[in-house]
């Protein structure tokens, strides 16, 4: 039986935001959790996300924004995986968000949103307990 | 400064008190095995005159208003005029922020800050798809001269000052500030402010970049050039530390490169020919006050010596304007915590107090809300209102500069200057600003010290109250929300502008435009032009990206 391989996991910064300090934090973390981690770098639109998502063959989307557009960025990146039949790609986020906004992003199929002083172990645990590699 | 006979009896006091301060340590220790601020310097218990021993007063420490400006840059400080409170603002369309604008001078603000929208911030109009989804949302949306007429209506231009936080596009929304202005009756030469226009803290932190930084600088250098000449009363730029701090640098680390960027700011301008004297009395500057509150009034008194100092030194000034480092502050939001958000009203407070004690010229205090959303207004006039309590009621504003002389404060002072020199002389020989960020030094070693903080609060060696100490539910705190017809508002009346505007006219200036900058004249005229004739944003930032091309994030962690 060979090994289980590494999660995969791609930060992506959608939207004209350029706040990355919480991106490249969480994207260290990551890293040094044991996971393979791709950055999108700034300023990506959601179907530029989508398409380096499945090209990489991530299992999950980490999404951060901090500028208000989550409510559109990130609902619409779900939308595209669904389009492109690449929607067991788990997405969540984090960033400042409001805490009503919330609830719309997991109805929206955000698996969970990460607000500002959550720690990085908390996330790396949340990631090991609801991320799994995909088939 | 003081006596050798002196210093040395001082010393043997000082060693007594040390052992017996140890024999008191052994039964009760110390609350931490080290001591230090939030940047991870190491602070000692007690510090006595032995630790400045070697400072001059007169070199290092000196007058209020005179060189090397350690106490401030003007002779009388607060007692003469109080710093301008300037809350940053920018929300939905120009009409929700005009309104904000009237709503805070009404409530004593003294100056103008406009806080863009990010489509404007990135040189794209709001019927972009870039656009989706942010038009309104992070600030105010301008997409063409007449959102800016309409921003502005009813604020007298010849009287209240306006900061711009505009990086890339600056030019642009310089040029229409300025034509606003003329129609208001106002003339360049009366109009004054402020625009952020440095591109070089984009790159190393901000993030919100358009060109190449070649191209940057030089639609930087028009500015400067063109404000000298035509609107005296503009700071051309302002070079700022605040984003630098904010992406997760050390206190050290923002001066160090802040100041570094305005060495770049000062070589380029002369290699375009001006005289020193001529620019630098308009360059000023833009610094975060974070928590830690000695070491935030140690780094503004560094940065006013370490200033004038290289201007003196290095650039030759001879002009005392030129020597002077003025600064914008605006408190931490990165300290701010989304958890029991009420506390942030208090964390302000104190770094309102290190800015001001630090010797600010004008301050933002962030509102409580700010770590969920754009303002309330009820919020903002919370945060006004602690800079009117510390202003007028503190008693802080009678005297100048009370921490100078302080042991620890000068020592301090000292220690921050000395470690951002080291950088300094870092980044020089690497060959200069440029030069370190296309090798992505400061971006590292900002990256580095934000995860290394990060990790130092994960593990509750720093303290955040509410987040990892103290922590307990808090009730949801209402956030402001963004009405959706704002947006459709919007690009309707960009549609509108689109067609009443004289659209050959539009097309002659932007020709013009482009064939300038292929050349090297200056293009500050011809944005102007343009933008009187309602061209776009976008439209003139396209010109812009065609002709020098565009920057993309290297995606570096």
């Amino acid at each position: 039986m060979s090994p289980e391989r590494k999660i995969r996991i791609m930060v992506a910064k959608p939207g004209l935001n350029g706040h990355d300090r919480g991106a490249k934090i969480i994207a260290r973390g990551f890293r040094d959790a044991g996971f393979e981690v791709i950055y999108t770098g700034l300023h990506q639109t959601p179907e530029q996300i989508v398409a380096a998502a499945i090209e990489e063959d991530v299992d999950s989307i980490g999404l951060s924004s901090l500028a208000g557009a989550h409510d559109y960025l990130f609902p619409r990146v779900v939308e595209l995986l669904k389009e492109k039949g690449a929607d067991d790609i788990v997405v969540f986020g984090g960033g400042i968000i409001p805490e009503e906004d919330i609830s719309k992003l997991r109805d929206a199929g955000i698996k969970e949103v990460f607000t500002p002083g959550t720690s990085i172990g908390d996330t790396v645990n949340w990631v090991r307990r609801n991320i799994k590699p995909r088939k | 400064m003081f006596r050798e006979d002196h210093l040395k009896a001082i010393g043997d006091e000082e060693r007594r008190w040390t052992e017996d301060l140890s024999k008191i340590l052994s039964e009760v220790p110390e609350r931490l095995p080290r001591f230090s601020t939030i940047s991870d310097m190491e602070v000692k218990g007690l510090y006595t005159p032995k630790d400045i021993e070697n400072l001059d007063y007169s070199r290092d420490i000196g007058f209020p208003g005179v060189y090397p400006f350690t106490r401030g840059v003007q002779a009388s400080m607060y007692r003469g005029k109080i710093w301008t409170m300037r809350m940053f603002s920018g929300l939905g369309g120009p009409e929700e922020t005009n309104q904000r604008f009237h709503y805070l001078l009404e409530h004593g603000e003294t100056g103008l800050s406009i806080a863009f929208h990010y489509p404007t911030l990135m040189g794209y109009d709001s019927d972009s798809p870039m656009a989706r989804g942010e038009i309104g949302k992070c600030g105010v949306a301008v997409d063409t001269l007449k959102d800016m007429e309409i921003l502005l209506e009813g604020i007298p231009l010849e009287k209240v000052t306006t900061s711009m936080t505009i990086n890339p596009p600056a030019p642009i929304l310089l040029a229409m500030y300025i034509v606003v202005a003329e129609k208001q009756g106002v003339s360049k030469s009366q109009v004054g402010g402020t625009i952020q226009n440095d591109m070089l803290k984009e790159f190393i932190a901000q993030k919100t970049f358009m060109l190449p930084p070649q191209p940057s600088i030089r639609l930087i250098v028009d500015t400067i050039e063109y404000c000298t000449r035509e609107v005296p009363r503009w700071n051309t730029i302002s070079i700022s530390g605040y984003h630098i701090r904010e992406a997760g640098s050390t206190a050290v680390q923002e001066l160090a490169f802040t100041l570094a960027d305005g060495i770049a700011y000062v070589e380029a301008a002369l290699e375009r020919g001006l005289e020193v004297d001529y620019f630098a009395p308009r360059l000023s500057f833009f610094f975060d006050s974070h928590i830690d509150f000695f070491e935030e009034i140690a780094k503004f008194r560094a940065a006013r010596r370490i200033w004038a100092r290289i201007m003196k030194e290095r650039f030759k000034a001879k002009n005392p304007r030129s020597l002077m480092l003025r600064f914008h502050t605006q408190t931490a939001g990165c300290s701010l915590s989304a958890q029991q958000p009420y506390n942030n009203v208090i964390r302000t407070a104190y770094e309102a107090l290190a800015a001001v004690l630090g010797g600010t010229q004008s301050l933002h205090t962030n509102s409580l809300d700010e770590v969920y959303a754009i303002p309330t207004e009820e919020a903002a006039t919370i945060a006004l209102r602690t800079q009117q309590i510390l202003a007028e009621e503190t008693g802080v504003t009678n005297n100048i500069d009370p921490l100078g002389g302080s042991y620890f404060v000068e020592t301090l002072t000292n220690r921050v200057e000395t470690e951002a020199l080291e950088y300094i002389q870092k980044i020089d020989d690497m060959g200069g600003m440029l030069a370190a960020i296309e090798k992505g030094y400061p971006q590292a070693e900002i990256a580095q010290a934000a995860y290394q903080y990060q990790k130092l609060i994960d593990d509750a060696k720093k303290v955040v109250v509410g987040v990892n100490k103290y922590a307990t539910d808090h009730a949801p705190i209402t956030t402001w929300k963004m009405d959706p017809l704002i947006e459709r508002r919007q690009l309707k009346r960009l549609r509108e502008v689109k067609e009443m505007r004289n659209t050959q006219r539009v097309k002659d200036h932007l020709k013009e435009l482009r064939g300038a900058a292929e050349g090297d004249e200056n293009l500050m005229p011809h944005i102007i032009n343009a933008v009187r004739e309602y061209a776009t944003l976008q439209e003139i930032c396209d010109v812009f990206r065609e002709v020098f091309g565009t920057y993309t994030d290297p995606g570096m962690f």
